[in-house]
């Protein structure tokens, strides 16, 4: 892999970039791998790069049915952070924005992680209070967030309205260290990276069954052909539930519609991520002057992905409520992604009932922030049957009444 | 939009007038339950990608509950019926197999 | 450049502050092009001096910013904006002028700043991305500004219905609306153009023999006149949604001077049975060598401008066409005066009849000159001849795009036509949403108005409507097209743009494909291509077909990216109208509020409704002396607190005990008639959803109180366990909150104040703690509770909500002259605070029955709601958070506070829980809390650590019994 640099580039520059070489090469299948990957978005290639990175363990292939990184991980709001309530929670967040730290760095590729910070806005009293009990919260897991009062809004968010007749802000819950990244960047990083271990990244390749013997995993029917393998991994976020049904469990999940949008460009005037919870709605601004905006999950199962109608009036009356400058602004683009949401709104990160099948879903509207994490942590549980960042959320918690639950703290989408 | 008729009261609106209210069908186990039943109750979710039958509310009309047939892949409505029901009745089965051959729901088809 | 016609009376306006002369009729682009203004806006990366690329709605390069101060509106296309007498408008992303722009710098460091160049760099040292790099590309971006005010103009939102919608008003759309009008259909005939009638407007085109004009004036005359159409101009649809939705943008006021009462923009959600799309098709252009100078435009955009508008947009023109329909400008600017040269790709191309300029066949236009407006264009001949021509204007045609976004907006994929070059819409891509004309790669008008009465009688008649016959359709001259050639660029080793908005050129889609991003999704996404405000609208075909060319794919295995929706951008202030200020949301009054409001009391929010939060009197400087007064009034008089807010439902049927014994884990079905119980309900996880009193007032009907908060969350559990679990049941209830007035009276003396108000007894014999009934106020028959949220003597009296005002009024006159008065949220809290009372501070959605202590009340004798998971080992831990009360033994509690074991380190590991409620105590004079603490139950009299990392509290608390105030509860009692 040829190192990318100020000097690669200036280099490139005087003969018309045509020395580049291939991100990726496309990769055929082989007949054998040591262990498969079912996803090529962010979670599935940090688990790949991680097992090879962390544990030595390269004869791997990511397969994926569509293009790399084109679930999730790109349509997605890009909001990292790791302000949780819960400890296993804000552990393995945090380990995860830790990691964004460098991630530029360790994949020599430039995922433009912009630690602005991001603001959840106090809204009710109710909100108050919990924000509080996060912020202390997060001071004793290590996570560096603090509650800020209105006059600090106003001051990092010049153009807010704090005196909403209906919602004011009375403060907000702050972590300076958050932020966003260029989302198709994460998942072109790590590909490139995990190519340049050796591993194969493989595209156009739809999973259509899993086979076993005698309670154990032997490999993946595919279009492209049979794979056998000794560990599967299945990283498919809102396709999570058609993929077990492959395997022969169910899970407790649902896939859910969540809808974003952005704006047309404009000059900066926002720097950081604001949350508003009670009024459900996230706003940043792109580095390309795109106002990128999330809004809420429909209520029921949705496998389109495609924008609706209701979600993005209900996020843009939000905003307009919230920040009454940018309503001069346009709607630009709409989507929807299909998320998957667990029982208590926290991930699954799990052996399964098949031995050598590995789950990891279940982030509901909190994945991006964690694909470093939750590829370290899920290569850790793939390649040494266990790990600490994972122990909590095992798919079995359910029927033990062991539930994380960050649902009732965020109150929505997360 | 999604557009539902509430087999109660005959309005046909669209979702914002309805309250979705997850999995239709499913067997309550209460106390002395297997742990199995319980997370089967609770948790364990058909989540099919297609043929899915749900529990809605008609909360800004009659506020009553109700069963819909629906496509998870593309929100085709396939009919409504009552929330008093242990399976979907023939029509509702005849109307899906109508649109979606071959269709199966956990013992359904 | 220059007028050649005038269209109608002259309007002046201001171009960056210069006052110009337009046109009624104008677009803002149109007026500048009359007016010679041949640089409007600079390109967003390499800040290219560009002029006007197109008329209509898909322009790429001439963004600009209209009004000022509050009002000003960024990234308007000049092109859609129409003058009107004052528009103010100005060149936006430059700096410090149009003319003279800084930054155009990076057009020169352009080998630099190759497609996704920031990937592979910026990183090193790591510490100057934030602090250096991502602040300067930050600077960099964005094209318009916002004012920075606040939007404080008028925008709606609207909803219509119809059986038919019509998008597009061209000859297939005039001719579906026609068809709908006359099947007596309800028809929306939708415009994104200020006038109707689509190309017939724009060309000199011939209908009957005579001018097109007069047979789109006949037709908007009959649709006009007709009752059941509606004509929808200057509306563009945006998108289409499921279940037969559009939505749709509408300029009202946006085309006028500032009116106030006039909304700007008005939102449609329109509800169709049936759509066409009729949306024609756009013109897109060649990729060479700069072939983004002001001046280079759309071959079909000269002839609009030269009809419509009365404009020759220049004096000496090239065309460059792959095709016949740039035939037709090039003969018609002739016919107005202009020097014009026919350049044709097409080697076996033969001059236009009757076409006197030079004409070119098998040439290519290669290169250009002229940065500030084009002065020269060189021209390659078949046999590699190149030459350079002098050339204000060069009009090119690649060939037509047909416009099918809404079409594709529901993830439907439109299929590659290899004899037209274009991708078409295939059926069922939108359910309802069928095609005609050049929207369907239709191109010549006859086909245009024939597909339109075709389609449209198709749907009409699914509709099962009767149809009259169909009217003949006009005639039109004949027309034999020769085929196109298909052409995406001219080969050059100088930058060749497709997307002019982002400035993606072919150079960034070959090293996109050379670096293996070659889905179309990753070109996109890596070179930016599409992803401005216009889209992509007039590039993203040439995009994915050079992408095609350069990886040896068809265009057809290649694919096209997703058209999201909106088909045009849509203002947030139309999309989220009404949100602004106390709109937002509902808001709820009880009906002591204006009395409340009255004394002075602040509100505050609580689930929708609004409470009082205390009552100030003079010489109150700070809310705990008004809090702490109040407090004093019900634990040595009488207190009156409106309480209307808790939720109230009404239960009533034959099984409604069984239904209650169910629903709340303690027992109800037992409850005497004319007595109250409290009860708490689960979730079916084994979590406290709420608790509450519940009164029988008879034996079939019950009363059930809700706290505020979940009034509406409980209501529809109740609904959901009546129907699912309990079909069988006899038994029904319906919310009661708004019907009756609830006044809280407690205190010492709130027997004696009722005593007087009812001319009643009430003594402890007939009205004993926890009893209910009757009572008359008068004529008004109301309900008394003797029940008590304070620890003291209480009762709570229920009247309809319409004699709610008086009673208050009455009620706090009497408290005053006992010595008391009205209390407000604040004196509320402490007074629960101090006997112990949860609100949903604690019970806040992860705690048990057995973390609040009340493990007493999960009756072992039935079945409810919870239980199987409330006995879920995970629940029962040990080690779990249990309610405590806590006592300050030095300092002030705080809420969120975390506890500690005394003596040790104040982190994560040793966390030994957190307080959830804290209140002064006037009472006791001591500062008290309620708080989850590890096993706490079993460490009643420790002294614990509370320590606020974030307010620097650090103290310590004696663990204690939550009742602090009369644990025996006699008080309350007698």
């Amino acid at each position: 892999m040829r190192k990318y640099s100020v000097f690669a580039v200036a280099r490139e520059a005087l003969r018309d970039h045509t020395g580049w070489d291939r991100a990726w090469p496309n990769a055929a299948p082989k007949k054998r791998y040591d262990v498969i990957i079912i996803g090529a978005g962010g979670h599935g290639l940090a688990t790949a790069y991680y097992l090879g990175k962390n544990f030595g363990i390269t004869n791997v292939a990511i397969i994926e049915k569509g293009w790399l990184g084109g679930g999730n991980t790109g349509r997605n709001t890009t909001i990292i952070r790791s302000n949780y309530l819960q400890d296993p929670s804000a552990a393995i967040y945090e380990k995860s924005r830790s990691l964004y730290e460098t991630m530029s760095q360790d994949l020599n590729y430039n995922v433009m992680f912009s630690p602005r910070g991001v603001m959840m806005l106090a809204q009710t009293e109710h909100e108050k209070r919990g924000y509080l009990r996060t912020a202390h919260a997060n001071k004793l897991q290590g996570v560096a967030t603090r509650f800020i009062g209105p006059e600090e809004v106003k001051k990092l968010v010049p153009i807010i309205n704090l005196h909403g007749p209906r919602y004011p802000v009375l403060g907000a819950l702050w972590q300076e260290r958050g932020g966003t990244a260029r989302h198709d960047a994460v998942a072109w990083g790590y590909a490139r990276a995990c190519a340049a271990m050796g591993m194969d990244v493989i595209q156009k390749c739809e999973v259509t069954g899993i086979t076993k013997e005698n309670g154990r995993v032997t490999g993946v029917n595919t279009t492209r052909g049979d794979i056998a393998c000794d560990k599967l991994g299945v990283v498919v976020a809102g396709h999570t539930g058609v993929l077990a049904d492959m395997a022969g469990f169910r899970l407790p999940v649902e896939s859910l519609a969540l809808q974003a949008l952005v704006s047309e460009p404009i000059k900066p005037c926002m720097d950081v991520v604001v949350m508003a919870n009670t009024v459900h709605g996230y706003m940043s601004q792109s580095d390309k002057g795109e106002m990128v905006i999330g809004g809420g999950t429909d209520g029921f199962n949705n496998y389109t992905q495609r924008g609706s109608f209701h979600h993005i009036e209900e996020t843009v009356r939000a905003l307009v409520e919230t920040f009454p400058m940018i309503s001069r602004l346009k709607m630009l683009r709409q989507w929807g992604g299909i998320v998957d949401m667990t029982g208590d709104r926290s991930p699954i990160l799990s052996k399964t009932p098949v031995e050598g099948i590995f789950m990891n879903c279940g982030w509901g509207t909190g994945g991006f922030k964690a694909i470093p994490g939750s590829g370290w942590a899920m290569a850790e549980l793939m390649a040494k049957g266990h790990s600490p960042l994972t122990e909590e959320f095992s798919m079995f918690r359910f029927r033990e009444g062991k539930f994380i639950d960050e649902s009732v703290a965020a109150g929505v989408a997360h | 939009m999604l557009y539902l008729e509430c087999p109660y009261c005959g309005v046909k609106g669209e979702e914002t007038e309805f309250h979705a209210g997850g999995e239709a069908h499913l067997k309550r186990f209460g106390p002395g339950s297997s742990d199995q039943e319980f997370e089967s109750y609770l948790f364990a979710r058909e989540n099919p990608k297609g043929v899915h039958f749900e529990r809605w509310r008609h909360v800004n009309g009659c506020g009553k509950w109700f069963h819909a047939a629906r496509c998870t892949a593309s929100l085709e409505v396939f009919g409504t019926y009552s929330a008093q029901t242990t399976e979907p009745p023939k029509a509702i089965k005849d109307a899906i197999s109508a649109k979606r051959p071959g269709w199966r729901w956990r013992d359904f088809s | 450049m220059m007028r050649i016609r005038d269209i109608g009376p002259a309007v002046s306006f201001t171009w960056d502050g210069k006052r110009l002369q337009g046109q009624v009729g104008d677009t803002l682009a149109s007026a500048l092009l009359a007016n010679g203004q041949r640089v409007v806006a600079r390109s967003f990366k390499y800040h290219r001096p560009r002029g006007i690329f197109t008329v209509g709605s898909a322009e790429p390069n001439a963004l600009v910013t209209i009004g000022s101060g509050a009002a000003q509106d960024p990234n308007i296309r000049a092109t859609v904006q129409e003058i009107y007498p004052g528009l103010e408008a100005r060149s936006q992303n430059r700096w410090p002028s149009l003319g003279f722009d800084i930054l155009a710098i990076n057009d020169l460091a352009s080998p630099f700043l190759s497609a996704g160049f920031y990937y592979k760099t910026f990183m090193w040292p790591r510490s100057f991305w934030e602090k250096l790099y991502e602040p300067f590309i930050r600077r960099a971006a964005g094209i318009g500004a916002l004012s920075g005010q606040h939007n404080a103009d008028h925008y709606e939102k609207a909803f219509a219905f119809c059986d038919l919608l019509v998008i597009g008003s061209g000859p297939a759309g005039l001719a579906a609306a026609l068809e709908g009008a006359r099947a007596g259909a309800r028809v929306i005939l939708a415009e994104d153009d200020a006038r109707m009638g689509g190309r017939l407007i724009c060309d000199n085109a011939l209908l009957n023999d005579a001018a097109a004009g007069d047979w789109v004036d006949a037709a908007l005359a009959e649709l006009a006149a007709a009752p059941n159409v509606t004509l929808m101009p200057r509306t563009a649809v945006t998108g289409a949604y499921d279940g037969g939705t559009f939505g749709a943008i509408e300029r009202v006021g946006l085309h006028l001077p500032h009116q106030p009462e006039l909304p700007r923009e008005t939102f449609w959600r329109i509800s169709a049975r049936r759509a066409i799309l009729a949306t024609g098709a756009i013109e897109r252009p060649i990729a060479f060598a700069n072939n983004d100078r002001p001046g280079v435009m759309m071959a079909s955009a000269l002839r609009s401008y030269l009809h419509r508008y009365g404009v020759a947009a220049g004096q000496q023109v090239v065309i460059f066409t792959n095709n016949d329909d740039a035939y037709a400008s090039a003969r018609d600017l002739e016919g107005a005066g202009v020097q014009v040269t026919l350049v044709d790709a097409r080697a076996d191309a033969v001059a236009p009849a009757g076409f006197a300029g030079r004409f070119i066949a098998g040439a290519q236009v290669c290169d250009t000159r002229g940065r500030m407006g084009l002065r020269a264009v060189q021209l390659r001949h078949g046999d590699g001849r190149t030459e350079w021509t002098r050339a204000d204007c060069l009009g090119l045609s690649g060939g037509w795009n047909p416009s099918l976004h809404l079409a594709c907006h529901m993830n439907g994929k439109p299929q590659w036509d290899e004899g037209l070059s274009a991708f078409l819409p295939v059926p069922g891509m939108v359910p309802g949403l069928d095609y005609a004309g050049a929207a369907n790669g239709q191109y010549d008008t006859a086909a245009c108005l024939a597909a339109g009465q075709t389609r449209a009688r198709a749907a009409l008649g699914d509709l099962g409507l009767s149809l009259p016959a169909a009217a003949d359709l006009p005639k039109t001259p004949q027309a034999a097209a020769r085929p196109m050639l298909p052409l995406w660029q001219v080969p050059g080793k100088s930058r060749a743009w497709l997307d002019f908005q982002n400035d993606v050129t072919t150079k960034d889609v070959a090293l996109a494909a050379r670096e293996n991003y070659t889905s179309v999704e990753h070109m996109k996404r890596y070179t930016t291509q599409g992803m401005a405000p216009d889209q992509g609208k007039n590039s993203n075909v040439n995009a994915l077909a050079v992408l095609a060319d350069v990886t040896g794919r068809s265009i057809a295995q290649t694919g096209i990216t997703t058209y999201r929706p909106p088909f045009v951008p849509v203002s947030l202030a139309a999309l989220g109208a009404g949100a602004q200020g106390a709109g937002f949301a509902p808001q709820r009054f009880t009906t002591s509020d204006a009395a409340s409001r009255a004394m002075g009391a602040p509100m505050i929010e609580a689930g929708l409704w609004y409470r009082p939060s205390y009552f100030p009197q003079a010489g109150e400087t700070h809310w705990r002396q008004s809090c702490d007064r109040e407090v004093g009034y019900v634990r040595n008089a009488v207190g009156i607190a409106d309480v209307s807010t808790l939720g109230k439902i009404d239960i009533q049927g034959p099984d409604a005990g069984a239904f209650l014994d169910f629903v709340y884990t303690n027992m109800f079905s037992t409850l005497p008639v004319g007595r109250v119980r409290y009860g708490l309900m689960l979730r079916e996880d084994g979590h406290v959803m709420d608790d509450g009193t519940t009164a029988r007032l008879g034996p079939d009907h019950y009363l059930m109180t809700t706290t505020t908060a979940a009034a509406a969350q409980v209501m529809k559990h109740l609904d959901f366990v009546r129907q699912a679990h309990c079909a069988q049941m006899q038994v029904a209830f319906t919310s009661v909150t708004e019907e009756w007035a609830q006044f809280a009276i407690a205190g010492p003396k709130a027997r004696g104040l009722l005593q007087q108000l009812t001319g009643q007894a009430l003594d402890g014999a007939d009205w004993p703690f926890m009893a209910c009934g009757p009572i008359a106020l008068g004529d008004v028959q109301g309900r008394l509770f003797r029940i008590s949220f304070s620890g003291e003597m209480g009762f709570e009296l229920a009247v309809p909500a319409r004699f709610g005002a008086a009673l208050f009024d009455r009620l706090c006159d009497m408290a005053r002259d006992l010595g008391g008065g009205p209390y407000g949220m604040e004196a509320l809290n402490v007074l629960r605070i101090e006997k112990g009372f949860i609100t949903h501070a604690e019970i806040h959605g992860r705690v048990t029955g057995f973390d609040i202590g009340m493990q007493g009340m999960l009756s072992r004798k039935k079945d409810f709601i919870g239980k199987a998971a409330a006995s879920r080992p995970g629940l029962l831990e040990d080690g779990r958070e249990l309610l405590v009360g806590l006592r300050a033994t030095n300092g002030s509690l705080i809420a969120g506070a975390r506890l500690f074991t005394q003596g040790s380190d104040a982190v994560r590991t040793a966390d030994q829980g957190y307080i959830t409620s804290v209140a002064y105590s006037p009472t006791l004079d001591a500062s008290i809390g309620l708080g989850f603490l590890r096993n706490g139950r079993a460490r009643m009299g420790e002294v614990i650590r509370v320590k606020d990392h974030l307010r620097g509290v650090d103290i310590l608390a004696e663990v204690c019994n939550p009742v602090f105030f009369d644990p025996e509860g006699g008080r309350a009692r007698d």
